[in-house]
């Protein structure tokens, strides 16, 4: 019975072990990790300063930690336990009995819920905006009102809420009011400088949108700071004395301002000349041309470098710190300079660095996505 | 205008338009003046309106302005000082010197640091070692997103919690580190080391001379001449010659414990320590992203190509991917350049006595802030401007030569 042509050999189970150094983890490592002697030298000294490291912080931070001290005798917290472990673990403590004022400041105690909403609706205004199913006309309107909210809950002052004076605010609320305002101002007067700067038919006003730009972009922000913490009072007139946070305000719009414009004409320039031509062509007028055809593709083209900058500014309204405005970094600044709290500022400094993190790194998060989702359509 | 008549549209006597000025709203040039003489003349009236507010200001005031207070004596103490100072004599135009070198120390400095630093990382970011890749690329990711005056603040904190003078770190015989900053032996000057510098000099500028001439040759003939023996022997032998010659001086400043704090050697305070190295660590993030999008860039037919010719990886990334990814990474390094310079301005928060800080201080003493802020803009306006300059310089150099 031979069913089986001639020739034709059943497979024989092979006699040799299972091929772990072409798949599997060990040939991962054996690939990635320990490639050349160089490479596995590398491997191990960076594994080594890893775990070194690794073990170190964790034993600082986790281990030999000091979560809570318990009340003195006289009604202040007694760090004791904290001066016990210095050196060999952190003083979370700090930040138990101090994370109100850093969070919100010098806000009444008692309304710091207010301030606490304040955070949450900034935090599901940024969420709304980046998703992509609300760009449209209405998320204008969107901002608008959000951000009518957040002045009522910050003032107070109505509906039975007390009023709260722009001059003892302080904390998150403070970093992101003059973030977000400031950009909410900024972006459209960006679009009017890149505009401007653009301009064939007229020549004055693209002379002062170069000079506007690159005047702010050669200084330092600080500068821009100092000039409006010192100077802005000699500009206004007898009795107008505008309050410190909204002349820090105005420098960071006229500083953001400078740099959105930069990108946003790189988008203008990004966009082919045939979409110029064309709606020249079927008679728009400038603004129409501009608002209907060129922003709409031209910003859509920008948008992965807009957040970037954006996280820029949200980094650099730590700056207000040099001329005394309460934002969140000085808030943690002053929490630390109580006597008790001296020595442990690296904890709080830590504590802001992940906030702040927190924040950039979303950011950046959702920049790369959109940046992998426009490249799509750009690659096919 | 004048060919109008010769239009032969024109010839059956029907009169060609008037070039005259018609004024309709219609005409988009009429437009244009209309409107840039109104924004032209809006922005001219806010800034009068807002200069004859400040006159006004200060004349009630009654500070006076002008540049003449940079000619009053200092009275500022200054720690760091690369030329001499001293605040009982010197006038306040000095300090703003002062305050300029030293920023520029920590731009120049640091522009160095970052390069060096954010290559090595960008790089590091497409080592095909996976824990060297994603260590670097999470030192990037980590780093960058927090506020480079956190980082500072962070820094001069754990400066100042290094061990007091008495129980200074001593790591190598004449290196201190302690809360006073580093202290490291100094070399006691010499002519003879200012002519062996001016030996090496010399050196450097024969040794490229000569190696170009060993390319012209190696286009020519396609045999590269030797060149390093002659090169070594410029660069090393030369100035060690001069100096040799000279007496060959050799003394070093050693610095010793004296009471609470060091004699002798040099300084690198706390807080310049500390701005440099936070600023360092920051911005080569961005230095490491540029590099890296660089590399990127470089089609990767370049890659496999150079390694068909046989040409080892390292070999591969030095002659030909980073040739050609230069010229991508230059222009935005030239903003991250830009940016440590302005960033510098921070010096102010941990007191470290930049320009900023001091022409600061100076508009506290004096009340001439608007002298003051407008030293500010300008020294760093120049200080942009230069960077700028030269990276365009170099930009050009670089660029690919084409048709």
């Amino acid at each position: 019975m031979s069913a089986i042509a001639p020739g034709h050999h059943v497979a024989q189970p092979s006699r040799e072990p299972p091929p772990s150094l072409i798949a599997g983890p060990l040939a991962w490592m054996r690939t990635n990790l320990f490639n050349s002697w160089l490479s596995t030298a590398v491997t191990l000294a960076l594994g080594y300063l890893v775990l070194r490291m690794g073990t170190s912080f964790i034993q600082w931070a986790f281990i030999h930690a000091v979560w809570t001290v318990p009340m003195g005798a006289n009604g202040t917290l007694d760090p004791a336990a904290c001066r016990a472990a210095q050196g060999v673990g952190a003083c979370w403590a700090v930040i138990w009995d101090k994370y109100r004022f850093i969070l919100f400041g010098r806000y009444p105690y008692d309304q710091q819920w207010r301030a606490a909403i304040v955070v949450v609706l900034f935090i599901g205004l940024f969420v709304v905006s980046g998703m992509r199913r609300f760009w449209r006309k209405e998320l204008v309107l969107i901002w608008i009102g959000t951000l009518t909210v957040i002045g009522v809950l910050m003032w107070g002052g109505v509906l039975g809420l007390t009023y709260v004076g722009q001059d003892i605010w302080g904390g998150l609320p403070i970093t992101l009011i003059l973030s977000t305002f400031g950009l909410a101002v900024a972006f459209p007067l960006a679009v009017l400088v890149a505009l401007g700067r653009r301009s064939t038919t007229m020549p004055a006003v693209r002379m002062l949108c170069v000079l506007y730009i690159e005047l702010i972009r050669g200084v330092p922000l600080i500068s821009l700071l100092f000039m409006a913490s010192v100077m802005f009072p000699l500009f206004m007139p007898e009795g107008l004395n505008p309050d410190k946070l909204l002349r820090a305000q105005v420098a960071i719009i006229l500083f953001a301002g400078a740099y959105l414009a930069e990108v946003v004409r790189a988008g203008l320039q990004g966009l082919p000349k045939g979409q110029y031509e064309a709606a020249d062509a079927i008679g728009l007028g400038y603004w129409r041309k501009m608002g209907l055809v060129i922003l709409p593709q031209a910003l859509r083209l920008v948008i992965p470098p807009l957040v970037n900058t954006f996280i820029g500014f949200f980094k650099d309204t730590s700056l207000v710190l040099i001329i005394g405005i309460f934002d969140l970094l000085t808030s943690g600044k002053v929490a630390v300079a109580e006597p008790i709290w001296q020595a442990y500022s690296t904890e709080v400094y830590i504590v802001l660095a992940l906030i702040y993190f927190a924040f950039c790194f979303s950011m950046s998060r959702y920049s790369r996505g959109l940046e992998r989702e426009f490249g799509k359509s750009v690659r096919r | 205008m004048s060919a109008s008549s010769s239009d032969p549209r024109f010839a059956g006597g029907r009169k060609p338009p008037s070039k005259g000025i018609t004024l309709s709203w219609a005409d988009p040039k009429l437009r244009a003046i209309v409107w840039q003489v109104v924004i032209v003349g809006l922005v001219a009236g806010a800034i009068w309106y807002l200069v004859s507010n400040t006159a006004a200001n200060l004349a009630q005031r009654r500070i006076a302005t002008g540049f003449a207070f940079l000619g009053r004596t200092a009275a500022i103490p200054i720690g760091e000082h690369l030329i001499p100072y001293d605040p009982s004599v010197n006038t306040y135009g000095r300090a703003v010197v002062i305050g300029i070198l030293n920023t520029l120390k920590v731009a120049v400095v640091g522009i160095i640091l970052t390069t060096i630093l954010g290559t090595a990382i960008g790089i590091a970011q497409l080592s095909r070692n996976w824990l060297l890749a994603k260590l670097s690329a999470a030192y990037v990711e980590f780093l960058r997103d927090i506020p480079v005056l956190l980082q500072l603040l962070f820094w001069y904190t754990l400066v100042q919690t290094l061990p007091v003078v008495r129980q200074a770190w001593n790591p190598l015989p004449g290196v201190f580190i302690s809360n006073r900053g580093l202290r490291v032996p100094e070399l006691v000057w010499h002519a003879a080391h200012t002519w062996a510098l001016v030996a090496f000099l010399i050196g450097a500028a024969l040794t490229f001379a000569l190696n170009r001439r060993a390319t012209r040759a190696q286009e020519a003939t396609g045999v590269r001449p030797r060149v390093w023996p002659a090169a070594l022997a410029l660069l090393v032998g030369l100035p060690l010659l001069v100096w040799a010659a000279m007496g060959a001086p050799f003394t070093l400043d050693m610095p010793a414990r004296r009471g609470f704090n060091f004699q002798g050697g040099g300084l690198l305070s706390p807080e310049y320590v500390a701005l440099l190295v936070g600023l360092v660590l920051y911005t080569s993030t961005y230095a490491a992203e540029n590099v890296r999008t660089g590399i990127l860039s470089v089609p990767t037919g370049q890659w496999e190509a150079a390694a068909a010719l046989g040409l080892r990886r390292g070999t591969v990334l030095r002659q030909v991917v980073l040739p050609q990814a230069l010229r991508v990474i230059i222009p935005p390094m030239t903003s991250t350049y830009l940016g440590i310079t302005k960033n510098s301005s921070l010096a102010v928060a941990i007191g470290f006595q930049d320009v900023v800080s001091i022409v600061n201080t100076i508009l506290n003493q004096t009340g001439q802030a608007i002298e003051g802020i407008a030293l500010i803009m300008a020294v760093y306006l120049s200080i942009s401007l230069g960077i700028s300059l030269f990276m365009n310089w170099y930009n050009a150099r670089i660029a690919l030569v084409e048709r």
